[in-house]
């Protein structure tokens, strides 16, 4: 899509070097850190699954162990990988039990003995890494096959039944009905579990929880509808929360597609760790970027916690910061669903039209950026029939400005899990607006210094100072600037000081000589 | 109501479609065949079933091959009696937050201060979380957004002693519990324990709000377990929000 807004193009400069400016300092931070969930995504690239038989994961057992015994600030792989070079177990898993039941001794090797043991990790961890890239290859190739969607933005629709079993015929007759990408939501409280669950499973509240066995089966099944349908559909779930990069690990070894992936949606709706959410999310943005997964930003969540037309540069701020952040692990513009959402008060005169100067000024700062944009949902009342006219404008300008993701709404929003018939009204409105509409971004141009072009410049303008307010922020700990932001409540209204919130005990220092291959192999790119 | 529609108003009455006592209403719904002859004949069955005679089926669609989706119009012989029905107050008025802000800047002219936790060895923080952080439940922000509001949040199994000495420290107005898990009793056993150390630890009538939540108290099971109110399944944070309005910034006596 051409640009159609006459952007200052030093201002846009101007956001995305104070966005860097933001950023540098917590990648800092982020790079001297690790925390127990990046060491149990390592492990689990070498390959350790599975669960005791009170379903607390092998992972955890092995990472808990080493940290009592010799600390995490060299690395989970380096003991745990010297235990086996001693014949303390014959294979991981076999270590991680009897590390469980305390018989095992760990030790910090020096020396050769060190190298050797970082060898031996690294060949290890290096199997996982080469799955992952065997899982984007088939990827590509099923895409060749099958073909993407035919129309942008792609279709994306939501299931949540809380059983896989369930999720399953249901997902898979959303994709017939014509959506492209199915995001399964997670168990309410699943983000403050600091494990992963493991197996196939039928109970969940709200959502269904992400397990590595749930996405293996999810994928398996839409596999078969790819075929049936001669349409790849992609799977997405959430990296999110306290087991981010475990989760994303997961998602690049089952093949999904997306993942919802923000860099501070934790820290401000979850009140996790600030430093404990930037180190995970660092890694698990790099497996995204190594898998081929196209993230989903939360911009959303800015827009239903305040109000949609005075936060609305809040969202661009976080757009710009999430870009930041994406790129410097690695992915590429192509990778980056960043959020916006259509959440301004309808009873507001001309709400339609920021909407549309809000969407075009996201369209147009990230050209190449297949954005998510995401239906009302603060403003859905349960009367039924204005959410059915309120989704259709917000599809309307879904078809204006280009965007890249649409998230379906529903007009049952608020009310019930959408019935069968809601669903399918949703993707009618969908189809007849894209059908109508889809090529009126040919023809709009919003006049010079018109409406919208005043009301885009205007947002851009609040996302430079609140970012410059950013970059100047400081304090008493002398704490990166964007944390010392984060805590004094510059992000809506939520205060999250870098020393509390909840996994801040999971954070450790690195020391020097810290070794983790898979960040390495990560970093370098090396399949071996 | 205005006086005069109150006295003009009969106590049988029927929906409102475009004339008085026309009875006319519209339904969709959904059978799960698919759509053909018969689709549509049961969809006429069912509308009659339901009081609607004559039944006008206006729309049917497949959806799916195993689905078929129906609107219907029909004029419902049913009467609504006026005087059978049965109004459950809830004991406090339901306030957005705005007025729930407004109302404890006026009348408390400070924060009101909440003190959250799950305790004894109860690890699932949904229900706190979905009370307190500003994520919130149901397509309602948590207590944290409201700024008149003072959240600490102390997370999962907090001892009873921790708890106590908190709110003491932040001079809490209320105290919010959530117990999830109830294997033995341990709800009970934890929300007793936990009011009987409130009531230890503060001169009498000084104790703060307490207030419990979880999926398994019983109702009305409030003064048995020594608190001030519990809250079920389902609770969203407004109703949360609005009962302490009702307990903590509502003047005592109100003069009409």
């Amino acid at each position: 899509m051409k640009p159609v807004l006459d952007l200052d193009t030093s201002v846009v400069r101007k956001a995305r070097a104070l966005a860097r400016k933001a950023g540098q300092p917590v990648v800092r931070l982020a790079t001297s850190h690790t925390t127990v969930s990046v060491e149990r995504a390592t492990l689990r690239l070498a390959g350790l699954a599975g669960a005791d038989h009170e379903r607390v994961p092998w992972v955890n057992h092995l990472v808990d162990q080493v940290r009592d015994q010799v600390g995490l600030e060299h690395g989970v792989t380096t003991p745990v990988f010297d235990a086996l070079r001693r014949g303390e177990a014959e294979d991981l898993l076999t270590l991680a039990q009897k590390a469980s039941s305390g018989s095992v001794s760990f030790r910090l090797p020096e020396g050769r003995e060190g190298t050797r043991a970082q060898a031996v990790a690294r060949r290890e961890v290096a199997r996982g890494i080469r799955t992952i890239d065997r899982q984007r290859a088939a990827r590509e190739r099923l895409i060749k096959r099958h073909g993407d969607p035919r129309q942008r933005p792609w279709i994306y629709l939501i299931v949540a039944t809380g059983d896989i079993y369930e999720d399953i015929p249901q997902a898979q007759a959303a994709a017939r009905e014509g959506a492209d990408v199915i995001a399964v939501i997670r168990s309410t409280g699943q983000s403050l579990l600091d494990y992963v669950p493991e197996g196939a499973t039928r109970e969940g509240y709200a959502g269904t929880y992400a397990t590595q066995e749930n996405f293996r089966l999810m994928r398996a099944a839409l596999d078969e509808t790819s075929k049936e349908l001669g349409r790849y559909i992609r799977l997405t779930n959430y990296a999110s929360g306290l087991c981010m990069p475990e989760i994303a690990t997961l998602a690049g070894l089952e093949r999904l597609d997306m993942m919802l992936n923000d860099s501070m949606y934790g820290i401000l709706f979850r009140d996790i760790n600030p430093i404990r959410t930037f180190v995970d999310q660092r890694f698990s943005r790099q497996i995204h970027a190594r898998a081929g997964i196209i993230i989903n930003t939360g911009e959303d969540n800015y827009l239903t916690t305040a109000d949609a037309v005075e936060a609305a540069h809040t969202v661009t701020v976080s757009q710009l910061l999430n870009e930041y952040f994406a790129k410097e692990a690695g992915l590429e513009d192509w990778q980056l669903g960043l959020g916006h959402a259509f959440e301004i008060n309808p009873d507001l005169p001309d709400s339609f039209r920021m909407e549309l100067a809000h969407a075009l000024l996201a369209r147009q700062l990230f050209p190449d950026a297949p954005l998510k944009w995401m239906p009302p949902t603060k403003h859905m009342t349960g009367d039924v029939f204005r959410g059915y006219l309120l989704d259709g404008f917000f599809n309307l300008v879904g078809a204006m400005t280009g965007q890249g993701i649409l998230l379906v709404g529903m007009m049952t929003e608020a009310v019930v899990t959408p019935f069968l018939s809601d669903r399918d009204l949703a993707l009618q409105n969908v189809r007849y607006v894209m059908n109508a509409a889809g090529g009126l971004t040919e023809d709009f141009h919003p006049p010079r210094d018109g409406f919208i072009q005043t009301r885009a410049r205007q947002v851009l303008s609040e996302a430079v100072d609140l970012l410059d307010a950013i970059v100047h922020d400081s304090d008493a700990e002398g704490d990166p600037p964007l944390l010392a932001a984060i805590a004094d409540g510059t992000f809506g209204l939520m205060k999250r000081p870098p020393g509390a919130g909840k996994g801040l005990d999971g954070v450790v220092r690195r020391a020097p000589g810290y070794d983790n291959p898979a960040t390495t192999l990560l970093e370098t790119g090396e399949t071996k | 109501m205005s006086a005069k529609a109150a006295t003009a108003q009969p106590d049988i009455i029927r929906p409102y479609g475009d004339t008085t006592g026309d009875g006319m209403v519209q339904m969709s719904f959904t059978l799960p065949i698919p759509h053909d002859k018969r689709a549509e004949g049961a969809a006429l069955q069912l509308a009659a079933k339901m009081g609607l005679e004559p039944a006008l089926l206006v729309h049917a669609k497949a959806m799916g091959p195993d689905f078929t989706f129906f609107v219907v119009y029909g004029s419902v012989h049913h009467l609504v009696d006026l005087r059978q029905v049965e109004v459950v107050e809830r004991e406090f008025p339901l306030l957005s937050p705005k007025e729930v802000n407004s109302a404890i800047k006026s009348r408390l002219r400070r924060k009101l201060v909440v003190v959250g936790a799950c305790i004894g060895t109860d690890a699932h923080t949904v229900g706190i979380d979905a009370i307190l952080n500003i994520k919130g439940f149901a397509g309602e922000k948590g207590l944290e957004y409201y700024r008149e509001i003072k959240v600490v949040n102390l997370g999962a199994q907090v001892l009873v002693p921790e708890l106590v000495a908190r709110a003491r420290a932040e001079k809490a107005d209320a105290v919010m519990v959530s117990q999830v898990v109830t294997q033995k009793d341990a709800h009970i056993h934890n929300t007793t324990t936990m009011s009987a150390a409130f009531r230890e630890a503060y001169p009498a009538g000084k104790v703060p709000l307490l207030v419990v939540g979880g999926p398994r108290f019983e109702e009305g099971s409030a003064q048995r377990l020594g608190v001030d109110r519990i809250f079920g399944r389902g609770t969203t944070p407004g109703e949360v929000a609005s009962y302490l309005v009702h307990a903590l910034a509502t003047p005592k006596e109100v003069h009409p």
